[in-house]
């Protein structure tokens, strides 16, 4: 039982929850929350980011494009054409995944920087037709969505959306993880590390990375339709290339092929713009010194970083039983 | 039946015939050898056999199968398994993993039951680390099994590589090359463990220019030059055809001895061939 929570699947998500459990104690005020709210949903791109960029080892700097079809696709169909919320963010979501389906198998066949180069053009197309599209989409202006409705009840409390929130980037690391440590999610890893080397074991690499590519979609999909109804109100600031990056440095920041790194990374990049407010001209600057530094003093990431500097101590506890191994997958 | 046959074979890089017009047949249960000066097409044809490269003309037959222009996960499917010159190995797992990934055609999981992690994908899971154990005790690298893969030395990578293409249960077994690099003692070792594998009922084709460890394991051998065959026949025959030792060592000095002790200690060098 020990060692079971000792695995980051069991043992981080339960550390998680905890923290998600307790952190409302020190969320004062309604702009507390507010913060927490889009430090998760960030944290949920974030972590489906993760499985494309840090296992698979396959760059995309087009992200807050899928984000940017969730939030309008289901602002659209519920603002404009009165569908039920709930409706227009899973339909926004299928949207985003046959895009994502279609797309991936040609644009996937790139590597490095070409990759990169192709999945930026894919974002910079959708930003492009979300601004001109300006009937539906209310153009550079940005347009009002309607609050989400569960059963015709509206969600406009923050604690409520708190809670909501809180609970999918819960169920999202938790997926996450299982997959991680399921066949697949070793086959992701096994094609980052080699891909001659995977294919020649069996496994179509191509369809595998269409697959992570589909699901880190639908996960940004997800947070952007939130994303929208949460905030009542979405631009095409949240579509731009810079979104796209900022949501990229987050899994860098907080550690590649690191679940939880890509947690904590979304929860630093969001906050600290917060807090830094205080150097006010200069406030840019300090955040830029901060990535810096951290990429300098710990270049693998923040979390796998300070895992490696634990690490002497816990490998001499978990002894060379092959089941400790597992815990690399993290 | 025929296990596996190779009819006219060709591949061609932008003019540079590496292989031509070659045809061979190998048969189950016996160890076979591909050898050949630096350049005769070995590796190619090895690529070739397992679909990394398409060939420019001619059919690959495994089990009866036209396996011709497929994928190379599709000629992993039909149970052909490799291992590299230059190493493939995944860095970014553990040793273990490595072998793990090898298990995957036996360990389909769905896409759902991954994210889900039903209870029989994880006693699937118990399963596959226990058989990967198995496999790296089997090629004697019982004191890596919790080494992170790029802890390790050379040679105990070139087994890992062993490990997991045996994880894949193959019934045709590619070495590239396997000797190269490993000292006198590992090389020995590695004579052991191919004995062995012939036992576990795999077939396998060696590729490798250590001409000790090739006449010692090989049943069968086929003599590349320029991409096209030039000699083939049981290890005995072939190990003193005088087409062979001219390859090898020049007419010059092919006076002087078997291809063994030359071929072996330089590497195989194209000496005065040219």
């Amino acid at each position: 039982m020990y060692s079971r929570l000792a695995s980051p699947r069991v043992g981080g998500t339960a550390a998680l929850a905890v923290v998600i459990a307790l952190l409302p104690l020190g969320l004062s005020n309604s702009y507390f929350y507010e913060v927490a709210i889009l430090v998760g949903l960030n944290a949920i791109v974030c972590v489906g980011l993760n499985l494309l960029i840090g296992y698979a080892g396959q760059i995309s700097l087009g992200h807050a494009g899928f984000f940017g079809i969730g939030a309008y696709g289901s602002a659209i169909l519920a603002s404009r054409y009165g569908w039920p919320p709930l409706a227009s963010m899973l339909t926004a979501t299928l949207a985003a995944a046959l895009l994502a389906f279609l797309i991936g198998r040609p644009i996937l066949r790139l590597k490095g920087h070409y990759l990169a180069m192709a999945t930026l053009a894919m974002g910079i197309i959708i930003y492009m037709v979300i601004t001109t599209e300006d009937k539906l989409t209310g153009g550079p202006d940005g347009m009002s969505v309607v609050p989400l409705s569960i059963g015709g009840l509206a969600l406009q409390n923050e604690r409520v959306w708190y809670w909501v929130v809180g609970a999918l980037l819960l169920a999202a690391v938790w997926l996450a993880l299982n997959m991680i440590e399921s066949p697949v999610g070793r086959a992701l890893r096994a094609l980052h590390g080699s891909e001659v080397g995977a294919e020649v074991v069996g496994i179509d690499a191509a369809r595998h990375k269409v697959m992570v590519f589909v699901i880190s979609a639908v996960f940004a999909s997800m947070a952007g339709s939130l994303n929208a109804h949460f905030a009542g109100f979405i631009t095409p600031g949240k579509v731009t290339f810079l979104h796209s990056i900022e949501l990229a440095t987050m899994v860098v920041f907080g550690g590649m092929a690191s679940t939880f790194g890509a947690v904590v990374g979304a929860a630093v990049l969001t906050t600290l713009p917060q807090f830094l407010t205080v150097f006010k001209d200069y406030e840019m600057m300090v955040f830029g010194a901060v990535m810096m530094g951290t990429m300098i003093f710990l270049p693998r990431g923040v979390v796998p970083s300070l895992e490696k500097l634990f690490a002497g101590r816990r490998n001499a506890a978990a002894a060379d039983t092959p089941a400790a191994e597992s815990e690399r997958g993290a | 039946m025929t296990f596996l046959r190779v009819e006219r074979l060709a591949k061609e890089f932008g003019g540079v015939h590496a292989v031509e017009n070659l045809s061979f047949d190998i048969q189950p249960g016996v160890v076979h050898s591909i050898i050949g000066p630096n350049g005769a097409g070995k590796t190619t044809l090895l690529n070739m056999l397992t679909g990394i490269y398409r060939p420019s003309g001619g059919r690959i037959f495994f089990q009866e199968q036209d396996l011709t222009g497929r994928a190379p996960y599709e000629f992993a499917g039909c149970g052909i398994a490799r291992t590299f010159q230059n190493l493939q190995v995944f860095f970014n797992m553990s040793a273990l993993e490595n072998v793990m990934v090898g298990r995957y055609l036996h360990e389909r999981c769905g896409l759902v039951s991954a994210l889900l992690r039903f209870p029989r994908l994880a006693r699937a899971e118990r399963a596959c680390r226990e058989e990967a154990a198995e496999l790296m005790r089997y090629v004697g690298l019982q004191s890596y099994l919790s080494a992170a893969a790029d802890a390790m030395p050379y040679g105990a990578l070139k087994r890992l590589e062993i490990a997991r293409a045996l994880a894949t249960r193959p019934k045709l077994l590619l070495l590239d090359e396997p000797a190269a690099g490993l000292n006198p003692t590992e090389a020995l070792e590695l004579d052991d463990l191919i004995g062995r594998l012939t036992e576990r009922g795999v077939t396998v084709v060696l590729v490798e220019h250590n001409m000790r460890l090739v006449m010692g394991v090989s049943d069968h051998i086929l003599v590349l030059d320029y991409g096209r065959k030039l000699a083939e026949g049981p290890a005995t025959m072939v190990r003193n055809d005088p087409k062979v030792i001219e390859a090898y060592l020049g007419s010059a000095v092919a006076s002087d001895g078997s291809v063994g002790s030359a071929a072996a200690s330089n590497g195989a060098v194209r000496a005065g061939a040219h």
